[in-house]
């Protein structure tokens, strides 16, 4: 069996919400599996109250992250506390492969839909619970979100200038670290799944998957008690390191020097100027020991440049070097992206156009697209229960009535 | 779930070969740590990036450096001059038998060699090859060099992080390359099932530009659905379309962070906030408030200021610690900021035994490291052993596995290509 996309034929039952879980259904469905999204008429996908709105749209169908980590998904509303929504949620399950969900721990269980439940109705049903730290333990039932778990992880910590309060990233870092884990996770259990027959309830936390993109830094401390702290843009290693300011307003470049070799390219480059020649910066370890001076003379020379000016000259003689790209850049002028194709323009029918982005990945012989832009709100309420569950007019009439769906 | 008894890993002992550097190596620890038998092909002498501190004891040595370790755990470990030619047959005959091959060379180095995509596929049309690179294998950029801050910078995300006041930054500690491994992972795990399914091996192309993409969130959207660029540095801020709010409070022994909560369910517990700020004699003016129904878009900027200036002063005269046992008590969403000390000693990691101990033999030691970040009913996450000394496992792959004899080892040794 082979289809044109890699995950043809799996299929997910995504009770996911806010960007995490979002996002790895978008990446299953891209690739082709069906993704139903479960929501429900009093509790929407948060993301669909996100900014940034389409100018003029508005409502729970124009959010543009929500477009983006919604692609190729239909929207079912099913009111989990009916029992009959309940039932409809198990006919679901019966047929799929994969269930998500990322509720506060226990809320499944509160809701007689945990894996207990639903491996009755699915022998060998994959189910992965995603949580802020975890399904138990002592911090387990604290509410969090992604902003603030940023801060528990450590990568806070590690954002900003060492004589300064920490800097947070604007977006939660933690929230875009666990959907590529989760993915792992599944696509690993898929794999074990086919090999013995068995399916499992996976319980992943974001804060332990995170920790791993700070080994070397908590390593440092439990092998040599050392607490690593934020120090601006300065990297072992390497000097010059840094970012620098470029003609324009609030534009920039980033260099980073390796080796005396690429220090030289880089001297010949800025025309060998007399400060250059100074034995304060012939080596690495002498520029390394000079780095704050080394730094505002840097700064002096790249005034005179835009950043795309300076990225070409020095990558030209293999110095690293590029510019600190914002949101025009990224999406109307970065022409190694528009190859790659990295953000495709769809057209949503209340929506209109908006961007959703295709993973970093590009697979040789499958490709990843989305499917069809992201679903209104419950748009597929009518299409899944008919079609896919082959429900009755009467039955879906009367669910509808009785408010199990919307 | 308690304590966990031993139970297999998800994947079988897929032979996955890595001839990745620090760009690439956490792609290849991540599938040993599910069950693949990772052999790292190093060049002989070593890859240079165990160069890369931090190191134990702080001796520089490459043997000892701690990224390396982190990176490389659980995989074995086998020397190769690929730039020979019995090194490329040697390569050959491992890429025959593999299911997957990992690197991270520029973009055309292994087509130079013969041991590119197209050559291996010829050998072994089931194989999956992954290449993790700054920019992708072609396109105008795809020949930059770009270590980890110019990655981050093109991928939009330096130009969000820092103060106002100072130029941007990036991450004190390499992130592109651990996003991408991460990716790299995703395709290649979604590329394996699509194999099993029907029969055919293929390419995965990874940009670490597109994958630090992927955490920007909002500036593309922003951008292309209100031509504004709305982050730029903001310090301890969040200040979004005219609202401006402290994420990061100063506290008695370091940072917390947290957000004034409005206008949401669970607000409601602004109040027990205020209870323990009223016993201090701090936060008068905040008794009675409806927190739930206030919008941040319909308090005055002055008024929201206000109530953090007497929080913030609440906050400074406890620990961080202290300030987030009281929010799990009274169920409100402080955090620490923490530290890799902070990390080591939380409770919360240690209920779910997430830090392992990792033998190392020639160092007369264990070190601790990051460990399990899932539960599963059916499987476990693989600790494995400590990443391998520099070509230790060239007896076990080359003797045993691919039969030579010492005599020829001997030979490859004095010919440099082991």
């Amino acid at each position: 069996m082979k289809g044109k996309y890699a995950l043809e034929g799996l299929k997910v039952v995504d009770f996911s919400w806010v960007f995490t879980g979002p996002i790895v259904t978008k990446y299953l469905g891209d690739h082709g599996a069906e993704v139903i999204k479960i929501e429900s008429a009093t509790r929407p996908d948060g993301t669909r109250l996100m900014t940034p709105f389409r100018p003029g749209a508005m409502g729970l169908n124009a959010s543009g992250v929500f477009a983006n980590y919604n692609s190729s998904k239909y929207s079912i509303n099913i009111n989990l506390r009916e029992p009959r929504g309940k039932e409809v949620v198990k006919k679901l399950v019966q047929r799929a492969d994969i269930v998500l969900e990322t509720f506060g721990p226990g809320v499944m269980t509160k809701l007689k839909l945990d894996y207990d439940e639903l491996k009755q109705v699915k022998q060998d049903i994959i189910m992965l619970s995603m949580t802020m730290v975890g399904q138990y333990g002592p911090h387990s039932q604290q509410p969090s979100f992604g902003q603030v778990l940023q801060a528990t992880n450590g990568f806070v910590q590690l954002l900003g200038w060492p004589d300064r309060p920490p800097s947070l990233p604007v977006a939660a870092y933690t929230d875009f670290i666990a959907p590529w884990y989760v993915l792992i996770a599944l696509m690993a259990a898929l794999d074990f799944r086919r090999r013995t027959g068995k399916g499992q309830y996976i319980d992943l936390a974001m804060l332990e998957a995170s920790v791993h993109l700070a080994a070397p830094v908590v390593m440092d401390y439990t092998v040599n008690g050392r607490i690593q702290n934020r120090m601006g843009n300065r990297n072992p290693g390497y000097a010059p390191h840094g970012v620098y300011p470029c003609k324009g307003e609030e534009r920039w470049v980033a260099i980073a020097v390796a080796t005396d070799k690429e220090w030289q390219a880089l001297c010949n480059v800025m025309g060998n100027p007399d400060w250059a020649k100074s034995p304060k910066f012939d080596t690495l370890l002498h520029r390394t020991e000079n780095q704050d001076e080394l730094d505002k003379l840097m700064g002096q020379w790249t005034k005179g440049y835009t950043p795309e000016e300076i990225m070409a000259k020095l990558q030209a003689v293999g110095v690293a070097a590029g510019v600190l790209q914002t949101g025009d850049d990224l999406v109307d002028k970065d022409p190694q992206l528009k190859l790659r194709q990295h953000f495709v323009e769809m057209d949503h029918a209340e929506m209109g156009k908006h961007l959703t982005e295709r993973p970093p990945f590009r697979l040789s012989k499958t490709p990843s697209e989305p499917q069809r832009p992201f679903p209104s709100f419950g748009e597929h309420t009518e299409y899944v229960c008919k079609e896919i569950l082959k429900m009755g007019d009467a039955e879906f009439a009367e669910l509808i009535g009785a408010g199990v769906l919307a | 779930m308690a304590k966990q008894k031993e139970k297999p890993a998800m994947l079988a002992r897929y032979r996955v070969l890595d001839l990745t550097d620090d760009r690439g190596a956490f792609c290849g620890k991540i599938m040993a740590e599910l069950g693949a038998d990772v052999v790292k092909v190093e060049r002989p002498g070593g890859d240079p990036s165990r160069n890369v501190g931090p190191f134990f004891h702080d001796i520089p040595d490459p043997e000892k450096s701690l990224s390396w370790f982190a990176f490389n755990q659980n995989k074995r470990g086998i020397t190769l001059n690929i730039e020979t030619r019995d090194g490329q047959e040697i390569f050959k005959r491992l890429a025959q038998k593999a299911e997957f091959v990992i690197e991270s060379f520029k973009p055309g180095y292994l087509d130079k060699l013969g041991l590119g995509y197209s050559e291996l596929s010829k050998i072994n049309p089931r194989l999956i090859m992954t290449s993790i690179t700054p920019f992708g294998q072609t396109g105008p950029y795809s020949t930059f060099n770009a270590p980890d801050l110019i990655t981050m910078s093109m991928a939009g995300y330096t130009f969000i992080c820092g103060d106002s006041d100072r130029p941007p930054v990036r991450f004190s500690s390499d992130q592109s390359y651990l996003q991408s491994s991460l990716q790299a992972t995703v395709g290649t795990l979604i590329a394996h099932y699509y194999r099993e399914l029907s029969g055919e091996g293929q390419y995965v192309d990874v940009s670490m530009q597109e994958a630090m993409i992927w955490t920007l969130c909002y500036a593309p959207h922003d951008w292309y659905l209100l031509k504004q660029i709305l982050h730029t540095r903001e310090g301890s801020f969040w200040r979004r379309l005219g609202v401006t709010y402290r994420l990061i409070w100063p506290c008695k022994d370091g940072y917390v962070c947290y957000r004034l909560l409005m206008a949401q369910p669970g607000a409601e517990v602004m109040n027990d906030l205020i209870a323990s700020m009223n016993k201090e004699g701090l936060g008068e003016d905040m008794k009675g408030i409806s927190w739930t129904t206030l919008s941040f878009t319909e308090v005055p900027q002055e008024k929201i200021n206000e109530w953090e200036a007497e929080i913030g002063k609440y906050f400074l005269r406890h620990t961080k610690r202290e300030l987030h046992e009281e929010a799990i008590r009274q169920r409100n969403v402080i955090q620490p900021v923490n530290n890799a000390k902070d990390l080591y000693e939380s409770p919360q990691l240690a209920a779910r035994d997430f830090w392992v101990q990792i033998r190392h033999p020639e160092l007369r030691t264990s070190i601790a490291y990051p460990g399990p970040y899932f539960k599963s009913t059916e499987t476990m996450w693989q600790k494995g052993k400590r990443a391998p000394l520099i070509g230790e496992h060239n007896e076990q792959i080359y003797l045993k596995e691919l039969k030579f004899t010492r005599e020829q080892l001997a030979i490859l040794k004095k010919e440099n290509v082991i």
